[in-house]
């Protein structure tokens, strides 16, 4: 079990398309489900709403870290403790986070885009995934519950 | 080991500790320090680090404590990672439709 993920996708598309679609606020919005407030800048702090069916009432806020041109875009992001509703939302000051990082490359059919997202061991040390495993099912039911609601939702 | 177990306890000492654990014995601390250069201290120490994690608990079991390993929280993080990993094939996937239209 590693301590990142690590996933690589080669998109029929130029490099520039694709910064585009990572990059520019809105876009981002519309792939990623997310109702972001405004445009990504690096140090600061991006806030929306997700639109994902299912997860309408979570959140999303993250600190963008780096915007090098159709290089790399990252940002941290906090992990909550749970993705229910809850009668009070996170503070996600106070949340272990992650950095996901997006990395570009221009290919001969147009760009691999390679994601990593790591610091994931700050989530074991926080001790935050018992209260997971704990709840009835645990994270399994949940996953069947998610895979169910998508199956009908695609 | 996990790679990931290994980040988050930093230490070849806790993994050594885990690994002696996770057989599935209660061990008491004389048992763990056998065969360590580290004293007794230090060995309690990186198990009070475990228990801070959640992933040793101690035993009261006659006059000494005995440790036993305790999955859980590992087994939490595997299936969180899954799940994680899941999320990101999906929204990839979208990404693709996205931008290859």
């Amino acid at each position: 079990m590693n301590d990142r993920i690590e996933k690589r996708i080669e998109l029929k598309a130029p490099v520039s398309r694709v910064w585009r679609a990572l990059t520019d606020y809105r876009e981002f919005g519309e792939w990623f489900r997310v109702k972001l407030d405004g445009p990504f800048v690096p140090g600061q702090i991006s806030r929306g709403q997700m639109t994902y069916p299912g997860y309408e009432h979570v959140k999303w806020e993250a600190v963008v870290q780096k915007m090098e041109p159709e290089k790399l875009f990252s940002f941290t992001w906090p992990h909550p403790k749970s993705f229910e509703k809850a009668d009070t939302p996170p503070d996600y000051s106070k949340e272990p986070v992650t950095l996901v990082e997006f990395r570009l490359e221009k290919t001969a059919t147009g760009t691999l885009l390679v994601l990593t997202e790591s610091g994931f061991d700050k989530l074991l040390a926080d001790r935050r995934l018992e209260a997971f495993r704990r709840n009835e099912g645990g994270w399994t039911q949940q996953l069947k519950n998610i895979e169910s609601y998508v199956a009908q939702k695609p | 080991m996990h790679a990931l177990v290994f980040a988050a306890l930093g230490d070849a000492t806790r993994l050594s500790l885990v690994a002696k654990l996770c057989g599935g014995q209660l061990c008491s601390i004389s048992q763990l320090t056998r065969g360590s250069r580290l004293t007794r201290q230090a060995i309690t120490k990186h198990l009070r680090v475990l228990e801070g994690v959640g992933i040793v608990h101690s035993v009261r079991k006659g006059r000494e404590s005995r440790f036993e390993f305790d999955p859980r929280p590992i087994e939490g993080m595997k299936e969180y990672l899954d799940f994680v990993s899941a999320q990101w094939d999906q929204a990839l996937a979208r990404l693709k439709s996205f931008v290859e239209d």
